[in-house]
C-alpha cells in the first residue's frame, strides 16, 4: 500500500493508496456530509450529499467523495459555491419525501435548503439503502429490501423472515435518517405476524 | 408450475446464482408469473435471498408476480401510433376482451398492456401478441387476429 499525497480544502493530506477521498478527509478531521455512507458497509454512492470538487491534471470536476478513491496531486474543496447548491438541492428534493426527517431537517439548515420547495411526496423513505445493506452485509438475514423501481422504488420487509430475525435485532432501526424504516416494521410485524409480539420476551 | 419443473429448469443453469434472471425468465414464459413458491425454490437451490430476487422480480417488467394470460397483448400507443389511430386499436380489443390494460382474463387467456413504442412507426398503429407484431391494424382487423387465439 503506497502513500498517497493530496489536499483537501487547502491543506496537504496523507493517505493510502485505495482510500476514498471522504475516508481521507475524515482521517484528516474535515467533515464531509453524509446520508447512505456507513463504515462497516460497501461504498454505495447513492444519495450524492457527500459530492466534492476535485482538481486533478488541470481540470476541476463533481465527484462523489465516498466512493471516489483518492490519487497523487488531488486538490478537494469540500465547500464551494457549487458544491452547496448541489446538496441544497438534494436535501431540498429528499425533504419533500421526508419532511419530518430530524437528520435532514439538521443537513437543510445548514445548507439553506427550503423544505417545502417542491411538493410533497410523502414515500418517507429515502432509499438510501441502510436497511438494506445492513440487514444483508452485516447481519446476514437480508429481512429487509428494495422492490421495484424508479420513483415507485420503496422498502419492504419479507413478512417470514422479519418474523424470525428482526424482533430481536433491529439494529438497522437508528441507522436510518428518516423514520420510514421503523414505520415499515410496524406495519408488517402488525400485519404478518401479530402474535410474535406477545410471546417475544419483553424487553426492558 | 410444480416444483419439479422448477428444479429441471434451475438444473439446466447448473444451480448458478449468476443465472437468476434467465432462470426467472425461464418460469416466466412457461408459467406466464412467478408464483411464490417458484420464487421460494429458486431462492433455496440458488442460494440467492428471498429479498434479492424480489428486488429483481419487480424491477424487470418482463417479471410478473401475479398470473397472466397465455397471450400477451401489447397495444403500442406511442406518439405515431396515436396519431395512426392506436386508440381505435384499443378500444376494440377492449371491447372484444372486456379487459382494461394491465388486466387479465378470468380463463388467463389474454393480458392486455399499452406500451409506448415498439419500434417500428412505419407499420402503425401496431399490436403484438406473445412474439408476433401485427401492423396497420383496422379495428375489424384487430378483431380478427384476436380471434385467431386460443
Ligand atoms: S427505510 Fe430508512 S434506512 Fe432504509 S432505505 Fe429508507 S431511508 Fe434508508
Ligand atoms: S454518502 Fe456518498 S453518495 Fe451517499
Ligand atoms: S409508436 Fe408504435 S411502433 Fe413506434
Amino acid at each position: 500500500m503506497s502513500e498517497v499525497l493530496l489536499q483537501i480544502d487547502g491543506n496537504e493530506v496523507r493517505a493510502t493508496e485505495g482510500m476514498t477521498i471522504l475516508e481521507a478527509a475524515r482521517e484528516a478531521g474535515v467533515s464531509i456530509p453524509t446520508l447512505c455512507h456507513h463504515e462497516k458497509l460497501e461504498a454505495h454512492g447513492g444519495c450524492r450529499l457527500c459530492m466534492v470538487e476535485v482538481e486533478e491534471r488541470g481540470r476541476s470536476k463533481l465527484v462523489v467523495s465516498c466512493i471516489y478513491p483518492v490519487a497523487n496531486d488531488q486538490a478537494v474543496t469540500t465547500r464551494s459555491e457549487q458544491v452547496d447548491r448541489i446538496r441544497k438541492m438534494i436535501l431540498e428534493l429528499l425533504l419533500a419525501h421526508a419532511p419530518d426527517s430530524e437528520t435532514l431537517l439538521e443537513l437543510g439548515r445548514e445548507y439553506g435548503a427550503d423544505k417545502d420547495r417542491f411538493d410533497k411526496q410523502a414515500s418517507f423513505c429515502i432509499n438510501c439503502g441502510l436497511c438494506v445493506r445492513y440487514c444483508a452485509e452485516v447481519k446476514k438475514a437480508d429481512a429487509v429490501g428494495f422492490l421495484d423501481r424508479g420513483t415507485r422504488r420503496d422498502i419492504a420487509f419479507i413478512p417470514e423472515i422479519a418474523a424470525r430475525e428482526c424482533w430481536q435485532c433491529k439494529e438497522c432501526f437508528p441507522l436510518c435518517p428518516t423514520s420510514a424504516l421503523q414505520a415499515a416494521y410496524m406495519l408488517v410485524s402488525s400485519l404478518a405476524f401479530p402474535e410474535a409480539r406477545h410471546q417475544a420476551p419483553s424487553e426492558c | 408450475m410444480d416444483s419439479e419443473r422448477v428444479d429441471q429448469i434451475i438444473e439446466e443453469y447448473q444451480c448458478e446464482a449468476s443465472a437468476l434472471i434467465q432462470i426467472l425468465l425461464r418460469i416466466q414464459e412457461e408459467a406466464h408469473w412467478l408464483s411464490r413458491n417458484a420464487l421460494e425454490r429458486v431462492s433455496e437451490r440458488l442460494g440467492v435471498s428471498m429479498t434479492r430476487i424480489m428486488h429483481i422480480a419487480t424491477f424487470y417488467k418482463a417479471f410478473s408476480l401475479v398470473p397472466k394470460g397465455r397471450h400477451e397483448v401489447h397495444i403500442c400507443v406511442g406518439t405515431a401510433c396515436h396519431v395512426r389511430g392506436a386508440e381505435r386499436v384499443l378500444d376494440s380489443v377492449e371491447e372484444a376482451t372486456g379487459l382494461k390494460p394491465g388486466e387479465t382474463d378470468l380463463d388467463l387467456k389474454f393480458s392486455l398492456e399499452t406500451v409506448n413504442c415498439v419500434g417500428c412507426c412505419a407499420l402503425g398503429p401496431v399490436m403484438q401478441v406473445d412474439k408476433k407484431t401485427y401492423g396497420k391494424l383496422s379495428a375489424g382487423e384487430t378483431i380478427n387476429v384476436l380471434q385467431s387465439y386460443e
